[in-house]
């Protein structure tokens, strides 16, 4: 097995001073003069795991573009809780157009840039699971196929937040939504064949593909200064929960994306021109349960009795992914 | 230089002389030629620097757009049609955002039944987006309304449709004088827009709007294109004193000085107009013609004064508010508040039918006559209505409409089965 780099956290399993690194492995957000791109003073739920994900993901993408950084946004809580007119918290030139159109609307920012002679300029595209693998799907797709010069960065919470959590695309099977109620003789979403945004991206044979998690912040920043700098299209798609939409405890946000990563539901890649080139091997590996049962959404897994049935469906989701992904240690 | 060119070529010319920085492209019949004769002139290094972008959707092409003239770059694509309604929530975003963009609209009907031929209804459903629509006559006029376009555009933080009709215009040969460089030049300053998306100067661009000042933002809209009414007019005459020739402007006359009988339309089928007005006034009748460049901004005060001493205005509408009537005569009828005695809406040219000379007398004598019903459709099989609501009144059943019709053709009716 090759070897593997070991990403030293502030907290967590591989706890270490930040002062004990080398100031290229320190933290962004350890920075006194970091960027603060997303300022505070948005309002963002507490305990928003999207908030979280898209400052760091914003600031390691400052640092590793000098600060040259345009970010398109989609439609969606992002956009709604950090731009209440008139008032910003982006520290960056941020610009929202639609819903479904945000790699495009990146791409001609590219253009522009490239047009005026600006070659350092880096542009983001941004936005939840719903403005990407749904109605941003045809933009998002054009964007990789052309190879733009737009880091695309999703953040995953699973479903509509924005509008009062209803299904997405990217909806685990079994999860309660406001459109998947869990009521009936098959409560919650549809065990439908999924879909995969990273592996579609992949099939794209883009130059970088990620994915990342809020429970596993440096490793994420990693990934972002690493895509930033890379010529053509990349993507990066963070799990982030939402104590809203999931019906969590808002201390809980960090907790619930380390056991989706540590139950396999959620794993931790990288890949290059449609090829894996590393994974984040599982150390202590979590049955779902541990995962299912903090969040409301999953309540009717356990009320009024157990489904063993699908509890061991969503497990095998989980298996399926830690030898497909070669997860464990 | 005079070149005998296609409609569609001319205008991806003077697009080019226009220098712009990004284009967008995905094909639709009838505005294909143009994007296709603009790839081929940022291949060969005629206009630069210039990114030329080839897109999945038209939804993906405006938005495309978006982010580049967001970005300061001046932005063109083109559409029609479908594609005109599939980019239509991007189209009402970028005259929310202000943005300068120039779009060629071929104009072209709207399905179902699906029809590749011209008609009005697809910029008409766009009328109210906030953009500018400016309709040529001529692909002479094609050509110039473009590099006016770029100006009226940048000039009032606004975006503007050039729309030309489909086929008629984008596919015909004719004598079209393409400009040169440095006469384009003198006329179309560099882009400069007021803000940008620089990393440098970091601002948010398309926050949230709520109840507070949404209204303001809508009014100020509204408020340029009221502007735009001097401009236009303005920018014509800029237009004719370096180009030499007259185009654009918010309407031109004809013959209509002492005309009782005025038509009003939008685009090519004004030169079908003038003919049938110059027989009609070497036979005796006091009849003239008013043909609308601008459309939005309406010319409320222009069509007044050009029509009021009319006695009957025939308003000819390549489009129709189905349950309602003729879209242009709805605006000439409100500009007019009641001020001629007689106004006739002729629905016209749906789905590309022709209109006849012969169709049009027919018409413009019978509303002298006053005979004519509020709303006409030229041309209508009667025959063929006739049959099909027979048919509907023996069996009441929901299904599609067209091939019900169609069926009823013989000589199609073998081929369809």
């Amino acid at each position: 097995m090759p070897a593997t780099t070991v990403k030293f956290y502030q907290t967590g399993t591989f706890t270490v001073g930040n002062r004990l690194l080398s100031i290229d492995q320190q933290s962004v957000q350890s920075e006194p003069d970091r960027s603060n791109a997303l300022n505070c003073g948005h309002r963002a739920c507490q305990g928003c795991g999207e908030a979280l994900g898209a400052r760091y993901a914003i600031d390691a993408a400052m640092r590793s573009s000098s600060r040259n950084l345009v970010a398109v946004n989609a439609t969606g809580c992002l956009e709604v809780f950090s731009t209440p007119y008139p008032e910003s918290s982006w520290q960056i030139a941020w610009l929202h157009s639609l819903f479904g159109n945000a790699a495009a609307v990146a791409t001609g920012v590219a253009a522009a840039a490239r047009v005026k002679g600006k070659s350092a300029v880096r542009v983001i595209a941004q936005g939840g699971d719903g403005g990407t693998t749904d109605i941003g799907m045809g933009c998002l797709s054009g964007m990789f196929e052309r190879n733009d010069d737009v880091l695309y960065i999703c953040y995953d919470n699973e479903a509509y937040m924005n509008t009062g959590v209803q299904r997405s695309s990217a909806t685990p099977a079994g999860a309660r939504t406001a459109t998947t109620p869990a009521i009936g003789s098959v409560p919650g979403n549809e065990f439908g064949q999924g879909k995969s945004v990273p592996l579609i991206a992949m099939a794209h044979e883009i130059p970088y593909v990620a994915t990342a998690s809020v429970a596993n912040l440096r490793d994420l920043e990693q990934k972002v200064e690493k895509a930033i700098v890379i010529g053509g299209a990349r993507y990066i798609h963070i799990h982030v929960p939402c104590p809203l939409g999931w019906g969590s405890s808002s201390h809980d946000t960090i907790k619930l994306a380390r056991l989706a990563v540590e139950t396999g539901l959620f794993p931790l890649f990288e890949a290059e021109f449609g090829e894996i080139t590393d994974r984040t091997v599982i150390r202590r590996k979590q049955p779902v349960e541990e995962y299912l049962k903090p969040q409301k959404r999953f309540a009717h897994l356990f009320r009024p009795k157990r489904d063993a049935d699908r509890i061991s469906m969503i497990q095998s989701l989980a298996d399926h992914n830690i030898r497909r992904f070669k997860l464990e240690a | 230089m005079l070149r005998q060119i296609e409609g569609s070529r001319a205008v991806a010319e003077s697009v080019a002389l226009s220098r712009p920085e990004v284009i967008c492209a995905y094909p639709i019949t009838p505005q294909t030629h143009i994007v296709e004769a603009l790839s081929e002139l940022v291949r060969d290094g005629h206009i630069k620097p210039c990114e030329f972008i080839n897109v999945e959707s038209e939804f993906a092409a405006l938005s495309v757009a978006i982010g580049s003239s967001a970005a300061g770059a001046r932005s063109y694509t083109a559409t029609a049609s479908q594609g005109l309604l599939f980019m239509a929530e991007a189209v009402y975003n970028a005259s929310g955002l202000g943005l300068p963009i120039v779009m060629t609209i071929g104009n072209r009907a709207i399905g179902a039944p699906i029809n590749i031929w011209n008609d009005h209804s697809d910029s008409m459903s766009m009328r109210d987006s906030g953009w500018i629509q400016l309709h040529a006559e001529t692909n002479q006029e094609a050509a110039d309304l473009h590099i006016q376009a770029f100006r009226l555009a940048e000039e009032l933080s606004c975006p503007v449709m050039v729309c030309m009709d489909g086929f008629i215009l984008t596919h015909a040969y004719e004598q079209v004088d393409i400009p040169t460089q440095q006469q384009v030049d003198d006329f179309l300053p560099p882009f400069e827009p007021r803000q940008v998306l620089d990393p440098q100067h970091p601002m948010s661009i398309g926050a949230m709007v709520g109840p507070d000042a949404f209204l303001e933002v809508r009014y100020l809209s509204h408020n340029k294109q009221i502007r735009a009414l001097e401009r236009i007019p303005a920018l014509n005459r800029e237009f004719a004193a370096i180009f030499g020739r007259d185009s654009g402007g918010l309407l031109r006359t004809y013959r209509s000085e002492d005309a009782e009988t005025i038509v009003v339309a939008l685009g090519s089928v004004n030169g079908t107009i003038q003919e049938v007005v110059d027989q009609l006034r070497e036979e005796g009748h006091l009849i003239g013609s008013v043909s609308l460049c601008s459309y939005r901004p309406f010319p409320t005060e222009a069509i007044r004064e050009a029509l009021e001493a009319a006695r009957r205005v025939v308003v000819i509408d390549k489009s129709l508010a189905v349950g309602m009537g003729g879209i242009l005569a709805t605006d000439v009828q409100s500009a007019l508040m009641g001020g001629v005695p007689f106004l006739y809406t002729v629905i016209a040219g749906l789905g590309g039918r022709t209109i006849s000379q012969a169709s049009l007398r027919d018409v413009f004598l019978k509303a002298e006559r006053e005979e004519l019903s509020d709303v006409t459709f030229l041309d209508l099989n009667q025959d063929l209505i006739a049959r099909h609501f027979v048919r509907e009144s023996k069996q009441r059943l929901s299904g599609p409409t067209a091939e019900n019709l169609l069926r009823d053709i013989t000589e199609i009716a073998a081929r369809i089965g």
